[in-house]
């Protein structure tokens, strides 16, 4: 076989049963996949379930802490958890640009491989197409995931009262300042690591105290800020949320501070955010800090009856409003 | 982090606090009102965004100045750019410059269109851009304050060094003494005391604003940015206004030195020469620009590419140029937040981020 992708690979014919029988099937061949049907027959224990689709266009496709393989997994799958939800399932489709390395495809399916099974969820069905050099920046993924839901959640930002607690279950920005490092080539002793990583057992160790949790939600794309202000929009209330409580990693907040990036409006990929009443605040947070991926949790903020707003008290004791990103993250002028 | 977050206690800042209430009751005794206009844009965005504003007895306004580069840049500018990018040429900018409006369009729209926009963090992006690409012309955006102009120039000369010829400079290089002395010139505008920039005074020096503070008898202080030199720099313009003994104060001397960085000043004159420029919202203001010096103009990106730089068309009822003046605060154009937005902006300072118009309407409650 060639050491990089070929239009060939995606034509259908001999190339394409290569590609799959040696790089595809030995790592997800296990479950339905094994017999390459065109759809998968899957049976699931309960009719709640949960179905949700994301795709993959991260640049560079390799950063500090993961890639775009892993990063494929952990996103479903999150999106999944949020929604009180045990990931199961999961369809992946790759577009291969010609010309890809081979071995960097390897490591890209290697990290999915290991994500996958590190979440407990099976890749049932798939596609793979090739696209010719300069039409995507190396591969793009797209991934699908069904989920079996969680008895007692019962999530809605309509649920939340004043006095409600905010939870994050770590570090904030990491993915996005680590994407960003690697792709400008900022490179930075103790620099930002992204925090991909999977939120589903976060979930599951706190369904004890399911029907008091309001809300779950991982502030991907726009960071905390978008998810915060999405909660209350045109609602009757509002978030206030302690900027000495938030936690930042020191690489992380030194890169955000030199490039002049307000880091609530970066992604992070491992980070739960969870309202809940402010009676079980702290038995979720003890609950969490005994797990690897909740070591770090914190509770940040409460809701307000400050109808519609994110108020952040700042670290000198001041107020401001936290907006909505702009979207594209933009460096300033000095 | 250690040592930028000692700038950003809570235990000082209550300290600050009490004490400009104090210096609030003995205006109060006066029977004055001061008015304190922060220079720069970055200041702006960190009063903003620390909520500083709500420090300040009633006694004390504030109100934002021109130090914002983006904000005072001639739409035309983007234009030329634009123009540029349409003819294969890489553009590369700082990101700040993307979404400001020109005439017509901006740079993330002439992007969309296929133009190559590059954002660079730093000039030296620009230069590696420009040897990466042998076979395209690269020009960069050089748009900025003294604070700015001086890496620049500095790449500008590394470029020279290496031979690199396919780089140019559009340059709206501006200068801030001037401008304050425009503005403090002008009777309609009232302001008691400057908070004088950081970066641009590490450049210039402290000294640079002695002259105009003494022809006018203005309080000034250099600051940093950091929430508490904020306050410690407010604190001490307002001492000097209650004590009425107005004067040039470096509050920022760990960075900012009294005649400022001399390295950086040799090789800004080597290079650039002064000239008149037109500010938005205060006019021509003579020698107030740095521009190419004449052997130098191989990397004048007009003169390479037979360019002419023509005013740009505004926004009529924009009024950046009162904001950029202190005569009005943003919340009182009719198009902020109405039909002038972050995600839609008429006006430069919507969108810079280090306008007065995008810090109030990111951070204050409208």
């Amino acid at each position: 076989m060639s050491e990089s992708i070929l239009l060939g690979h995606g034509g259908g014919g001999r190339l394409s049963q290569q590609l799959i029988a040696r790089e595809i099937l030995p790592r997800f061949g296990d479950g339905p996949l094994r017999t390459l049907p065109d759809a998968a027959a899957l049976e699931l224990s309960s009719c709640q379930i949960r179905f949700s689709t994301d795709s993959f266009v991260v640049q560079p496709l390799e950063f500090p802490g993961g890639n775009i393989g892993d990063l494929a997994v952990h996103g479903t799958v999150n999106d999944l958890a949020v929604a009180g939800a045990v990931p199961r399932w999961l369809s992946l489709a790759l577009i291969l640009e010609e010309g890809l390395p081979l071995v960097t495809l390897r490591r890209v399916l290697d990290a999915l491989q290991r994500a996958a099974h590190q979440c407990g969820v099976v890749v049932a069905t798939g596609d793979t197409k090739v696209v010719r050099r300069g039409q995507c920046d190396g591969m793009y993924i797209n991934t699908s995931g069904i989920g079996e839901a969680l008895p007692g959640f019962s999530l809605g930002v309509e649920h939340l009262v004043p006095g409600d607690r905010i939870l994050v279950s770590g570090t904030l920005g990491d993915h996005g300042m680590a994407v960003l490092s690697a792709r400008e080539g900022l490179q930075v002793h103790n620099g930002p690591v992204s925090d991909s990583r999977p939120l589903h057992r976060l979930v599951q160790a706190v369904q004890t105290w399911a029907p008091e949790i309001r809300f779950m939600r991982d502030p991907t794309r726009g960071g905390l800020a978008a998810v915060l202000n999405e909660m209350v929009m045109g609602r009757e209330v509002g978030l206030h949320v302690r900027e000495s409580a938030l936690p930042y990693a020191p690489g992380t907040k030194a890169m955000a501070e030199v490039l002049g990036l307000d880091l609530l409006h970066v992604a992070s990929e491992g980070c739960l955010v969870l309202l809940c009443a402010a009676g079980v605040a702290e038995k979720i947070l003890a609950c969490w800090h005994a797990l690897p991926e909740g070591v770090g949790a914190k509770e940040i903020g409460w809701v307000t009856q400050r109808r519609g707003r994110v108020i952040l008290e700042t670290s000198i004791g001041g107020e401001r409003v936290v907006d909505l990103p702009g979207g594209e993250l933009l460096p300033r002028i000095c | 982090m250690n040592y930028m977050d000692g700038f950003r206690r809570l235990e000082a800042a209550v300290h600050f606090r009490a004490r400009l209430a104090g210096h609030g009751r003995a205006l109060a005794g006066q029977g004055r009102k001061v008015h304190l206009m922060e220079v720069c844009g970055s200041h702006t965005m960190a009063i903003a965004r620390y909520g500083i504003r709500g420090f300040l007895p009633e006694q004390v306004a504030l109100v934002s100045g021109p130090g914002c580069p983006v904000c005072v840049t001639d739409p035309g500018l983007i234009d030329v750019a634009i123009t540029l990018a349409g003819q294969g040429v890489i553009v590369a900018t700082f990101g700040d410059m993307v979404r400001v409006p020109g005439s017509h369009a901006t740079l993330a729209k002439a992007r969309a269109a296929g133009g190559r926009i590059e954002i660079c963090y730093s000039p030296l992006q620009a230069l590696q851009l420009a040897i990466h690409h042998p076979e395209s012309e690269v020009v960069f955006l050089a748009v900025g304050f003294e604070t700015t102009i001086a890496p620049i120039v500095a790449m500008l000369d590394t470029a020279m060094r290496q031979g690199v010829a396919n780089l140019s400079l559009l340059t709206a290089f501006k200068l801030v003494p001037p401008a304050l002395d425009a503005l403090l010139a002008d009777p309609d505008i009232r302001i008691d005391g400057l908070l004088c920039p950081a970066h641009v005074s590490a450049i210039i020096g402290a000294d640079a604003y002695r002259p105009y503070a003494e022809r006018h008898g203005v309080a000034c202080v250099v600051a940093g940015f950091e929430p508490l030199d904020i306050l410690y720099g407010l604190d001490g313009l307002v001492e000097q206004l209650v004590t009425n003994k107005p004067c040039v104060d470096n509050q920022y001397s760990r960075v900012v030195k009294a005649e400022g960085n001399r390295q950086a000043q040799r090789l800004m004159a080597h290079y650039l020469e002064p000239a008149a420029a037109a500010w938005r919202g205060l006019g021509s203001i003579p020698e107030s620009a740095l521009v190419l010096r004449r052997q130098f103009a191989r990397y004048d990106a007009l003169q390479r590419h037979g360019l002419t730089l023509q005013p740009g068309r505004h926004n009529p009822r924009c009024l950046c140029g009162e904001v950029l003046k202190g005569k009005i605060r943003p919340r009182e154009c009719s198009l902020f937040g109405v039909a002038c937005l972050p995600e839609q902006p008429l006006g430069p300072c919507m969108v810079s981020s280090e306008g007065s118009c995008a810090a109030e309407y990111k951070y204050e409650e409208c």
